[in-house]
């Protein structure tokens, strides 16, 4: 099994749909057993079009579905324009998930291949296409089963819209949109320069219609069950549920199905308490369920850190997290133990974004290396004082001037490691560090790229 | 067989536009490895490199304009128009006014390609330029072999000094090609590069 | 309505061109990338501008039209 498929957490699975979320849920309440096409139909109905295509595009937009691939583009809008672009555009499903540590994507496509193929066929619909393509990570078993629903379904008559599998390349960028495109092309996955927004367009000049594998669960549940179902879960601003990987204090992880607007405290297990105890980076650790914690990464290796004491009381929704610098992304939520050194960790993840850096644009492959160079020493003993200033000065000069927002989104979580581990920065210079257990604790790939195939 | 034989003006003015077209174009294909590689000329800034590489490039095409029609014109020797396009189109010379119709058809690609160059993607136009790595031997060959003139004083001098500057500078490029990083290991050659620096303190 | 200089950076290979004919617009970074200005050019260096699109080899810069 690929490594990163992981289960229900035994302490929060409920063997059935997720409580406080309406009807069935994304994941199969038996935890770990893949649906096929008899069981997914009597789980959740037969897949209806109610008013069409035009009713679809009705339902979406007044459920408010936003992409579950981290950007949160309104979903309405995007299946809007693939369907008045001509020529009819290839829908693409993009379960790449590059995110070492985000595992819901695959976890997803292995339980609920079903509800992601019905949302192909949605999209596709919607688009008025009769081509798609599921771009889905390098794995044998996982493609092997994808073929076996899609063959299942053929079986059964019910896809109009011919579905291919491509597979994507192991690499961070695999999934982001102007690499996918690259990658349909036979090219590798390497991110393109787009100056101009609105639907990608493959080498033919034809349209891609990219919505993220959740996202095309979410849109046949809403096709069955309607808008106001989805609005049951979630907030006003940002409804519905989506998948969030935890990464909790004891070193487990798991893929949950959460309400957006959920409380972090909740979902990692941390004490409530009295609440954040100061401003900064100087906060105590908050006790949890898992043990103590240092800090709370959100959003994943794009994302930010935040001081667990301030994590404690926010909610999994961007209008609460992006004040502060952070994200919901794809939901990847890591509760940093207390006894790790947060700088090492963070130098850790650091080294690996700038190796996964596609070499294209000067800044980057110039400015992250040199980052992470810096970041080690900060995470090292007695650093040289002038590597604070250069990581600064580097980060300003990366940050916006490449091609894809790998360069900003690595500099977000690196300039709020700096905040939140700025105590530990301070013990450090003194040649200490309170980091007991020297054992990594987030996922971060051995490999990097070295050759053109690397990407391919 | 002596070099000059049945003499016009016309049959001179082409030998002679013939080896200045050649000097220009190697000195196009020289400027065009400087361009490449970020390289200077003394006294003159970074831009005027890629000016003087695209600026020679036109007056090579005026003198190789010049060339062939007075090539043509001439009526001591029946050559034809289609010629020059058309390889070995010519009674006079069939295959040697060939590699040269052949070059000319290179050089006409990369000319126009480059004037239209914001209306093609990169790669194709990446793809027509390195052409011209095989119009330059071909406009050498033609020299040597269309007339006798190749085979003496000034104008031998001229064809050798062409063809040792170009190998230079492509011997120049491809040492650097050698040792290049491919754009996958860019960011690994920086770390080790940073690593390896910093170790040091 | 105006026009804004953008470098295509994949394209860009640090030539340096555009900072030589645009100084007042365009410097080059520690590594030799161009930072360009994120305004809208001023009309008396708009031919200037066209100069710098005109002279970069790997034609990675371009004048667009912003709204």
């Amino acid at each position: 099994m690929t490594d990163s498929l992981t289960l229900p957490h035994p302490a929060m699975a409920h063997g059935g749909p997720p409580s406080g979320l309406p009807g069935p849920g994304l994941l199969p309440g038996a935890g770990t057993v893949p649906v096929d096409l008899r069981a997914h139909l009597a789980m959740y109905g037969p897949l209806r079009t109610p008013g069409g295509r035009d009713g679809l595009l009705r339902e979406v937009a007044g459920a408010g579905l936003t992409g579950r691939g981290g950007a949160a583009f309104p979903v309405a809008r995007k299946l809007a324009a693939a369907a008045e672009a001509r020529p009819a555009p290839v829908v693409v499903g993009n379960g790449a998930e590059g995110e070492p540590a985000s595992s819901k994507d695959r976890s997803l496509l292995w339980l609920s291949p079903h509800l992601v193929l019905d949302g192909l066929q949605l999209a596709a619909g919607a688009a008025g296409s009769r081509s798609a393509v599921l771009y889905v990570p390098r794995n044998e078993r996982l493609h092997g089963r994808l073929a076996g629903a899609i063959a299942e379904r053929a079986a059964a008559g019910m896809d109009a819209a011919r579905v291919e599998l491509v597979t994507a390349p192991d690499r961070f960028l695999a999934g982001e949109e102007s690499a996918l495109v690259s990658r349909l092309a036979d090219r590798p996955a390497l991110p393109a320069y787009r100056p101009v927004r609105g639907l990608p367009r493959l080498a033919s000049g034809r349209p891609a219609l990219v919505q993220n594998v959740e996202t095309l669960a979410h849109l046949a549940l809403i096709a069955r069950y309607g808008a106001a179902w989805f609005r049951k879960a979630g907030t006003e601003a940002e409804p519905g549920t989506m998948l969030a990987t935890l990464h909790l204090a004891d070193g487990r992880t798991s893929v949950v199905e959460v309400p957006l607007g959920a409380g972090l405290a909740g979902l990692l297990g941390l004490d409530r308490g009295p609440g954040p105890a100061e401003a900064g980076a100087a906060g105590p650790d908050v006790p949890s369920a898992f043990g103590p914690v240092q800090a709370v990464l959100v959003g994943g290796y794009h994302g930010a850190w935040l001081p667990a004491a301030e994590a404690a009381a926010l909610p999994l929704a961007n209008a609460a997290l992006r004040p502060l610098g952070a994200l919901v992304g794809a939901g990847v939520l890591a509760a940093l133990p207390a006894d790790r050194c947060g700088l090492a960790e963070t130098a850790r993840v650091v080294r690996y974004l700038a190796l996964e850096s596609a070499g294209q644009c000067g800044p980057c492959f110039n400015g992250l290396p040199r980052i992470a160079a810096a970041v080690g020493h900060l995470a090292g003993p007695r650093p040289d004082p002038r590597a604070r200033a250069d990581l600064e000065r580097w980060a300003g000069l990366v940050a916006g001037r490449g091609a894809c927002h790998h360069p900003d989104g690595s500099v977000r979580f690196i300039r709020s490691a700096l905040r939140v581990f700025a105590a530990e920065a301070g013990l450090h210079e003194q040649g200490q560090c309170s980091g007991t257990d020297p054992r990594p604790f987030l996922p971060v790939p051995a490999t990097s790229p070295a050759t053109e195939e690397d990407w391919s | 067989m002596t070099g000059i034989t049945g003499s016009t003006a016309l049959w001179y003015a082409s030998r002679a536009t013939g080896v200045v077209t050649l000097l220009l174009l190697t000195a196009v294909v020289v400027l065009g490895i400087l361009v490449n590689r970020q390289g200077r000329l003394p006294g003159l800034p970074g831009f005027a490199v890629t000016g003087l590489h695209r600026n020679v490039s036109l007056l090579a095409v005026a003198f190789l304009a010049i060339h062939v029609v007075t090539a043509i014109a001439d009526p001591y020797v029946t050559i034809g128009i289609a010629a020059t396009v058309l390889p070995f189109a010519s009674p006079y010379k069939p295959l040697w006014l060939g590699l040269g119709a052949i070059s000319l058809d290179l050089v006409a690609a990369l000319i126009l390609t480059s004037l239209a160059r914001g209306r093609m993607s990169r790669r194709a136009w990446r793809a027509i330029h390195w052409l011209g790595y095989a119009a330059w031997p071909l406009a050498v060959v033609h020299s040597i072999g269309s007339s006798a003139d190749a085979r003496n004083g000034l104008v031998l001098g001229v064809l050798v000094g062409c063809v040792l500057a170009t190998a230079a500078a492509l011997a120049w490029r491809l040492s650097h090609a050698a040792r290049e990083v491919p754009r996958a290991g860019r960011a690994a050659a920086a770390l080790s590069r940073m690593s390896a620096r910093k170790a040091g303190l | 309505m105006g026009k804004q200089l953008r470098v295509n950076p994949v394209a860009c290979a640090g030539h340096g061109a555009c900072a030589e004919l645009l100084p007042e617009l365009i410097v080059r970074d520690e590594w030799g990338y161009p930072i360009v200005a994120d305004q809208p050019v001023p009309r008396g260096l708009i031919r200037e501008a066209r100069r710098a699109v005109a002279g970069c080899p790997a034609l990675a810069l371009a004048l667009t039209r912003v709204a």
